[in-house]
């Protein structure tokens, strides 16, 4: 992390005072045992206890507290509800910290242009019950979804498990508010598709709350489809589950969702929830069908027809939306129910090319022997996003440091199969470290340019996403080749 | 004559923008050369032919993905594709019969650099929801890439959707990494045969809102419909459209349904054949005009009809309307674009206006894209500073003097 900038520690009191003057009574946070609410985010193995927490309730207010702490060269650590699993929200010593949860408010379901415009600091859930009752929904839906805001899931470009038929958040929002380092605010998009001029909606989305600090967005939500079943289907492999999905995808069927669990994750989650999982299956598939009735009856058919080709030892087809929830209820319980058979897990989130599945998992497994960790593997197979949960024990010694290492090793593996190191999680300060195993130098500065034109000090969010921090003025010089033609070869025509 | 350097591969492509960098010389990014016409006219040193990077680098259909040179001509990239049966979803459209170039010319770095998406956008995504990662060439001459290969990726910045829609103004791209998607075996279409705007509009926007799960909105006033090659769209007073696609016969079942919402109106469905002449011409616009200004329109859908009546009162166009009235097609009935109202009709909306064709006189001198905010205008521009400090990319073809 950069270092601490002792003069605006040092400043803290004055800098509590400036903030306490433009904010509602009790929104700047300076005492310790209010401070410690906001040490670490959902990654607890980082903690920082911020300098001071500022609680803004209205764009103006962001502004102004962007303004002074621009003044006081002090970092700004923008916040949703804390649920990063890459440390997006660990804070700084000599940083404040940007809650937005005071945020909370829908301010329109507009049914006739199909969108919702959300405050930052609302749940991802309650956008989709706010339209519920008009069969609309909003379809990314990460597994926090009951606690994670719409403003980090922007920030994170979260998923969820419908992301291969739906999009992440970046295709399902279509306008932003945003504030500056410096206090300007501006408008993205809007009711409308499509944004003029650069792309910044798809900047932002995914950028870690290094660019600005979201105060407002539009999101598109969608009639819910007619029907939906689920089936469930064992196999004796990993490899045949793998390439039953294949099969799915060349058949031309693109499912709602498409999930695989591997041994230890079907038995945990079987323990857990009792969704009548196949305990034996070394593979366990569940694939959602969804659309008009017609529709996904044909699907469905087809679905089990290629499964019994690729030798599926059990299926089952949902026969109420009741079962169907039941067949989703242990996949969606895998964390906590890997969380009870093991005193710790640490969740990875590498992406790989589908057709890589089986040879990863391969690896992955003798990894575990050669660090004496178990791992049990959740798969969102539709879109290739790996999450191996790797089990250890923080209370023996150098378990956490082997547990790290592990995931470390595993992300590098996914690097080399053609994959990349977070599908939804985000860099932040967990994967930091390893971006140069994606990105050169050169591919890394220019992104740091970009930064640099959203905020040319630094002050937002910094020590995340990237593993060397450049100062603008470094980045942005011009070398300049003197003129000379190195490729006088160069055909001219 | 404007000099022209034709680099053989990425490599040189690079070198040749680094010199240009080094020397000031403004380039004009050149791919097929199909869209020379739209945006604001440049006056630059040098074309920078690009059109050598052109070729299909690594297709995996089981894994939805494609990667192509930037200068691979559009038609070969859907061959391929269709061979697999699949397409890129957001129906990227060829606008030759506007734009007045060779249909064949298009090329995918031109279509992604525009971000241009056809009637699927309202269920698909844009053309850059559908780029999953970009190799480029930044104006300092520096080679960069973004995003990869696969669907689900936050691993840094994601500069391949700030390079789709750039228009060529922040990098050169050599590569380009597409999503692909299985094609729609049946498609047929709901047609309501002449209502009038408003109405065709409400119907639009109830079946969007419904699960019927139309892949295609769009309402034809007169002017357009008797444009069709499909004659009973041809013989209608308007045509209110409804695109149904997917797999195996549940579509005409599913048309059959819809159909019988709309009992008490005069409804026809357009059969597969029909249905896919239908929607390429509204997805290349073949029903507009060939001359006179015309405008591309993204509203609010639930404004449409009222930005269509405020346009009426001083400029008389004829407007097609797709995306369920979030895209207005605006043709004037000759040269003068009508800036003026086409402006004041957004007041108090969100949305943009595109001034695709007109003049080059008229286009040097006349906005070409929306006018942006100060704070959005100002942070755009260091953008483009951050990517091309020298500003010799695509110099002026966005906003005039950037």
């Amino acid at each position: 992390m950069p270092e601490p900038n002792q003069d605006v520690i040092r400043r803290s009191g004055e800098l509590a005072s400036a903030l306490a003057a433009v904010l509602p009574k009790g929104a700047v946070l300076d005492r310790e045992d209010q401070r410690r609410v906001y040490e670490s985010d959902g990654l607890t193995a980082y903690r920082q206890m911020p300098l001071m927490v500022a609680l803004p309730e209205t764009t103006d207010q962001v502004s102004k507290v962007l303004t002074i702490c621009a003044s006081f060269g002090a970092k700004v650590v923008p916040r949703g509800a804390g649920t990063s699993l890459s440390g997006g929200a660990l804070p700084l010593a000599d940083g404040v910290l940007l809650g937005m949860a005071r945020f909370n408010r829908i301010l329109a379901v507009d049914y006739a242009n199909r969108c919702v415009v959300a405050q930052p600091g609302v749940t991802n859930l309650a956008i989709s019950d706010a339209v519920a009752n008009r069969s609309f929904y909003y379809a990314p839906d990460p597994s926090s979804q009951i606690a994670c805001t719409i403003g980090g899931n922007v920030a994170e470009n979260a998923g969820g498990v419908h992301c291969l038929k739906y999009g992440l958040t970046t295709n399902n929002i279509q306008g932003l508010e945003m504030v500056l380092m410096d206090g300007q605010v501006m408008r993205l998009g809007g009711r409308h598709l499509d944004q003029s001029g650069y792309d910044l909606l798809g900047v932002m989305a995914g950028s870690e709350g290094l660019l600005a600090v979201i105060t407002e967005i539009t999101v598109r939500i969608l009639p819910k489809p007619q029907t939906a079943q689920a089936l469930l289907v064992g196999f004796d492999t990993v490899q045949a589950a793998g390439n039953c999905v294949a099969a799915i995808i060349a058949g031309g069927i693109i499912p709602g969702g498409m999930e695989l669990m591997d041994s230890p994750a079907i038995r945990a989650a079987e323990a857990y929830a009792g969704a009548g999982y196949p305990t034996d299956a070394q593979a366990l598939l569940i694939i959602e069908v969804d659309g008009t009735g017609e529709e996904v009856k044909v699907l469905a058919e087809r679905v089990s027809g290629i499964a019994a080709d690729h030798g599926a030892s059990t299926i089952r087809a949902s026969t109420s939306d009741q079962e169907r929830v039941t067949f989703w209820a242990g996949r969606k319980a895998a964390f906590p129910a890997v969380g009870r058979i093991s005193p710790d897990y640490y969740c990875m989130d590498g992406t790989i090319p589908r057709a890589r599945l089986a040879q990863v998992l391969g690896q992955i497994a003798v990894m575990s022997e050669r660090y004496g960790l178990g791992v049990a593997n959740v798969f969102h197979a539709g879109d290739g996003n790996l999450h191996p949960l790797i089990l250890y024990d923080a209370n023996n010694p150098g378990e956490l440091d082997r547990a790290e290492q592990f995931g470390a090793d595993i992300l590098r593996l996914c690097v080399a199969v053609g994959g990349v190191l977070t599908g939804e999680h985000g860099v932040g300060v967990e994967k930091r470290d390893l971006m140069g195993e994606v990105f050169t130098e050169q591919d890394l500065a220019q992104q740091q340019r970009l930064k640099c034109a959203f905020d040319p000090d630094g002050a937002l969010n910094p020590g995340k996403v990237f593993p060397t921090l450049h100062r603008c003025a470094e980045l942005g010089r011009v070398h300049v080749h003197g003129g000379k033609t190195r490729f006088p070869e160069l055909p001219r025509l | 004559m404007t000099e022209i350097f034709a680099p053989p591969d990425a490599n040189q492509v690079a070198e040749a923008v680094s010199q240009a960098a080094s020397a000031g010389t403004t380039l004009d990014l050149r791919g097929g050369g199909s869209k020379v016409a739209y945006g604001r006219p440049m006056d630059t040193d040098v074309i920078l032919d690009v059109s050598a990077l052109s070729g299909i680098d690594l297709y995996e259909p089981e894994e939805l993905v494609i990667t192509v040179g930037a200068a691979t001509p559009m038609a070969e990239v859907q061959s391929v594709l269709a061979e697999a049966n699949q397409h890129l979803a957001f129906e990227p459209p060829n606008y030759g019969h506007v734009l007045g170039y060779a249909v064949g010319s298009a090329t995918i770095g031109g279509v992604i650099a525009c971000n241009l998406s056809g009637p699927r956008r309202i269920c698909a995504g844009a053309a850059r929801d559908h780029v999953l990662g970009i190799a480029a060439i930044s104006g300092r001459g520096d080679a960069f890439k973004s995003g990869g290969r696969v669907v689900k990726n936050v691993t840094g910045y994601d500069l391949s959707k700030l390079m789709a829609g750039s228009m060529g103004t922040l990098g050169v791209m050599t590569e380009v990494t597409l999503k692909t998607l299985p094609r729609p075996t049946q498609t047929r279409t709901v047609l309501i045969l002449g209502i009038d705007a408003e109405t065709g509009l409400k119907v639009l926007e109830k079946t969007a809102g419904s699960q019927a799960e139309a892949t295609g909105l769009a309402f034809l006033p007169k002017l357009q419909s008797e444009r069709s090659a499909v004659l009973v769209i041809s013989e209608a007073d308007s045509v209110t459209a409804m695109r149904l696609e997917g797999a195996g016969d549940s579509v005409s079942d599913r048309a059959m349904v819809l159909a019988a919402q709309h009992k008490d109106a005069k409804v026809q469905i357009l059969d597969h054949e029909d249905s896919l002449t239908f929607w390429a011409e509204i997805r290349d616009c073949t029903l507009m005009p060939t001359s006179g200004a015309l405008w591309r329109m993204s509203v609010p859908p639930a404004s449409a009809a009222q930005v269509a009546a405020r346009l009426a009162v001083d400029c008389f166009p004829e407007i097609l309307f797709d995306w369920a009235g979030g895209l207005m097609w605006v043709a004037m009935k000759d040269d003068d674009p009508c800036e003026g109202p086409v402006r004041d009709a957004l007041d108090g909306l969100s949305g943009h206006a595109t001034l695709v064709r007109a003049t080059e006189g008229i286009r040097r001198t006349t906005p070409v894209f929306q006018r942006q905010s100060d704070p959005l205008a100002e942070l755009s521009a260091r953008i483009k500073e951050a990517f091309d400090p020298q500003g010799i990319l695509n110099p002026g073809r966005m906003v005039a003097g950037q």
